[in-house]
């Protein structure tokens, strides 16, 4: 397949003038074309500068860029592909640019749009979410409709989840975000450059590390500042503590929401010993404060390695006998096989990422695809299972947390000396660059582009639920309404991180 | 059968005693800060500068404890010598004003309200609604049902319905889109009823501050009792706060 894209490199950073600008219809065929070729799209954003532009970051074997101008009404992608339907339902609200044809064109997180043009949904925003935009409904005789949200039964985050039933069948689920949006990435553009950090660990609490390592690494690109070895090890081990915590987290509750509530206290405890480690290293059970561009802000003295190694010696043998519980039993096993399938053709379809894609036989895995940091001295096949089901999800999880416990022994057993470069270091004028690494959802990706001053011209985040919120919707169909707990704790996908 | 016995003997009693038993947490927790007044006033004007949350006022030696996110900037910056976080997890407030403070803490026990106490401090039941953030206070709040802490042995609860609670738990800036549906919960709760703000998102607006996404404060919307900071607040800092004013 050839096409006009530059090929780059994760974190690396990159002149704006090298990337292809492309002729509106040159770059809608290659970007049509490339999808058709089993391409994945990272990023997909507009921006002003000073006109509203286009710019796409596109992912095969290798990284792709390109951007584009931008006319106000174009013939939508989704047509097409499906994996576009989100990207173009944002970028109209971000930037009023219409997808014409676009089949479920509603707003994705309920705001004004950047550049002040006319809504492209009608709404003023004087009305509460979603505005004028109706639910999909459905019509008929035995036909009813549940709605959940935005304020659940527990104590989780703030969602509208609207399912249209026959009898207890769930024929389609529609999930309406946007509560918890709060301007993060008009925030990163606007605020100065000390509150950013602190912004970036505001954008999801369980995603804290990650989003500062994506962080972390693009500010280090655009000011040409390497860290060292150590640091990227401090690095490796806390994304990895952060996976662990939050995937046997999910392991409980999926227990629990089967009713079988052995493991589900156990690894509920065994969570809290994983943040705990976080705590004995960064102050913050979520590791905030931690991870900053230049290094990590504290080393591992040998005191805490020693801490860490003793309790992970303590905890394996643990975590393996409440598994051993846990996936041979015929309740659970009952309950989690064929449950909330979504198939490899639909994943590859909408482009689910991480644990939900590795669960439907898609090998996906940034720590192996695009490795940064360390990671690229580490095995990282990927985990995968084929039958996408909450089996198979949680198999995924369980795989991980093995990997995970083993990398990190690994990399405890030498002393950690990491040095923080703290100099602040202008960014370069007029570049660009992208981060991606896996979160323990899946792929986490942040894109700067500085202006011709040096200043953040646009700051763009995609965390992985972008992606998967579309399949937890698919899982949904044809099942029972009462497994809807269940399926979406598999998922287990951010509203924060998907409201911005 | 043989399994869930091995497992259950292998995990033992894990269910703490606190408040009964002291815990201590790691030396880099940063919890209750201690102020050096005396302090050089460089050192100062330097922490105050380089405050990503802008929470220390220089003239004052205060620091706002609404506003912080506990990131440890000034204890870095000033090598301890104007603010030194300790590991105390004990600190909460029932007055905004207090949040300012100079090192000088009221006790949260004597600030307590005595109606209130009397007539929740047995059965507590709270409704928890998230208006925003980041989940990291939710999170720090679902985890005190966990087995170490074990909120129902003390009386506490998290309901589902407003209708059972007797009171709300507020976390996030509240944001535009939350508002409503916040302000709603609250009506749902039968009076009287008290309002917890968790976490520096529902105290100050957090990281989130001047962002127009976000309305008004959680306290000038409603009137709210008791305020726990931190980003977020340990969970020992919510237990000890539910425990010194309710009980």
């Amino acid at each position: 397949m050839k096409h006009a894209f530059l090929k780059i490199k994760n974190g690396e950073r990159v002149h704006r003038e090298s990337i292809p600008h492309l002729p509106f219809d040159v770059f809608c065929d290659q970007l049509i074309s490339f999808v058709f070729h089993k391409g994945h799209i990272v990023q997909f954003f507009a921006y002003m500068d000073p006109h509203c532009k286009w710019l796409v970051v596109l992912r095969n074997s290798e990284l792709y860029v390109a951007g584009c101008d931008v006319p106000e009404k174009y013939l939508s992608f989704t047509l097409q592909y499906e994996k576009f339907h989100m990207f173009e339902r944002e970028m109209a609200e971000q930037y009023a640019i219409k997808p014409m044809g676009h089949p479920w064109l509603k707003s994705v997180r309920y705001h004004h749009n950047y550049p002040g043009k006319p809504d492209c949904f009608g709404n003023d925003y004087f009305d509460d979410i979603p505005g004028c935009y109706p639910f999909y409904s459905i019509q008929g005789e035995d036909i009813h409709e549940v709605g959940v949200g935005p304020v659940h039964a527990g104590i989780i985050e703030p969602g509208h989840f609207r399912f249209n039933c026959i009898g207890e069948k769930v024929l389609h689920l529609e999930i309406q975000l946007g509560y918890q949006h709060r301007g993060v990435e008009q925030l990163m553009v606007k605020a100065p450059l000390k509150r950013l950090p602190i912004i970036i660990e505001g954008i999801a609490g369980d995603t804290a590390i990650a989003n500062s390592i994506c962080f972390s690494q693009a500010v280090e690109a655009l000011s040409s500042i390497s860290i060292d070895q150590d640091a990227q090890i401090a690095r490796t081990i806390v994304l990895e503590l952060e996976r662990l915590s939050n995937h046997i987290g999910d392991l409980g509750a999926l227990s629990h929401d089967v009713a079988f509530l052995m493991p589900a206290a156990y690894y509920g405890r065994i969570r809290g010993d994983f943040l705990n480690m976080l705590l004995l290293l960064s102050g913050n059970r979520f590791g905030k404060g931690w991870v900053r561009p230049g290094g990590v802000n504290d080393s591992i003295t040998d005191d805490q390695r020693q801490q860490l190694i003793k309790s992970i010696n303590l905890l394996r043998p643990q975590i393996e006998h409440v598994g051993d519980l846990l996936f041979n039993n015929s309740g659970v096993l009952a309950r989690f096989e064929s449950t909330g399938c979504v198939s490899a053709e639909t994943s590859e379809k909408i482009g689910l990422v991480g644990v939900a894609g590795r669960a439907s036989g898609s090998p996906y895995d940034v720590r192996h695809a695009f490795p940064s940091g360390f990671y690229t001295n580490l095995n990282n096949e990927p985990k995968i299972e084929t039958t996408g089901d909450v089996l198979a999800r949680a198999k995924v999880r369980y795989r991980e947390i093995k990997r995970s416990l083993h990398i990190i022994e690994t990399l405890l057993q030498h002393p950690n000396h990491s040095d923080m470069r703290r100099k602040a270091i202008p960014f370069h004028p007029s570049a660009f660059v992208v981060t991606l690494n896996e979160a323990w959802r899946g792929e986490l990706s942040h894109c700067i582009i500085t202006d011709k001053n040096g200043n953040i011209l646009r700051y763009k985040v995609k965390d992985p639920s972008f992606h998967n919120w579309t399949g937890l919707a698919l899982a949904l169909r044809g099942q029972e309404i009462s497994d809807f707990p269940l399926c979406n704790k598999s998922f287990n996908l951010s509203y924060c991180g998907f409201d911005l | 059968m043989i399994k869930c016995l091995r497992n259950r003997w292998e995990q033992g009693y894990r269910t703490s005693s606190y408040p009964k038993e002291k815990i201590s947490l790691p030396e880099r927790y940063r919890g209750k800060p201690v102020i050096k007044k005396d302090c050089d006033p460089k050192i100062i004007e330097d922490c105050a500068m380089n405050c990503p949350q802008e929470a220390i006022h220089p003239d004052q030696c205060t620091i706002d404890l609404g506003r912080c996110v506990f990131c440890g900037t000034c204890e870095r910056i000033g090598k301890g010598q104007f603010v030194e976080f300790t590991n105390d997890f004990e600190f909460a407030f029932t007055q905004k004003k207090d949040c300012i403070t100079d090192g000088h803490i009221p006790d949260l026990h004597q600030d307590a309200n005595m109606p209130i106490k009397k007539l929740l401090g047995k059965s507590l039941q709270l409704r928890q609604v998230s208006a925003g953030g980041c989940n990291a206070c939710e999170a720090d709040t679902n985890v005190l049902n966990t087995p170490f802490f074990d909120l129902s042995r003390l009386g506490i609860q998290f309901v589902a319905s407003p209708r059972h609670a007797d009171g709300l738990l507020v976390t996030g800036p509240v944001t535009r889109n939350m508002k409503m549906a916040l302000l709603q919960t609250y009506d749902a709760i039968p009076s009287p009823k008290i309002v917890i703000a968790l976490g520096s998102c529902a105290l100050s607006g957090g990281p989130f501050r001047d962002s127009p996404e976000i309305s008004e404060s959680l306290d000038s919307l409603l009137q709210v009792d008791l305020f726990i900071p931190g980003c977020p607040p340990h969970p020992l800092t919510i237990l000890y706060a539910l425990l010194a004013y309710f009980k």
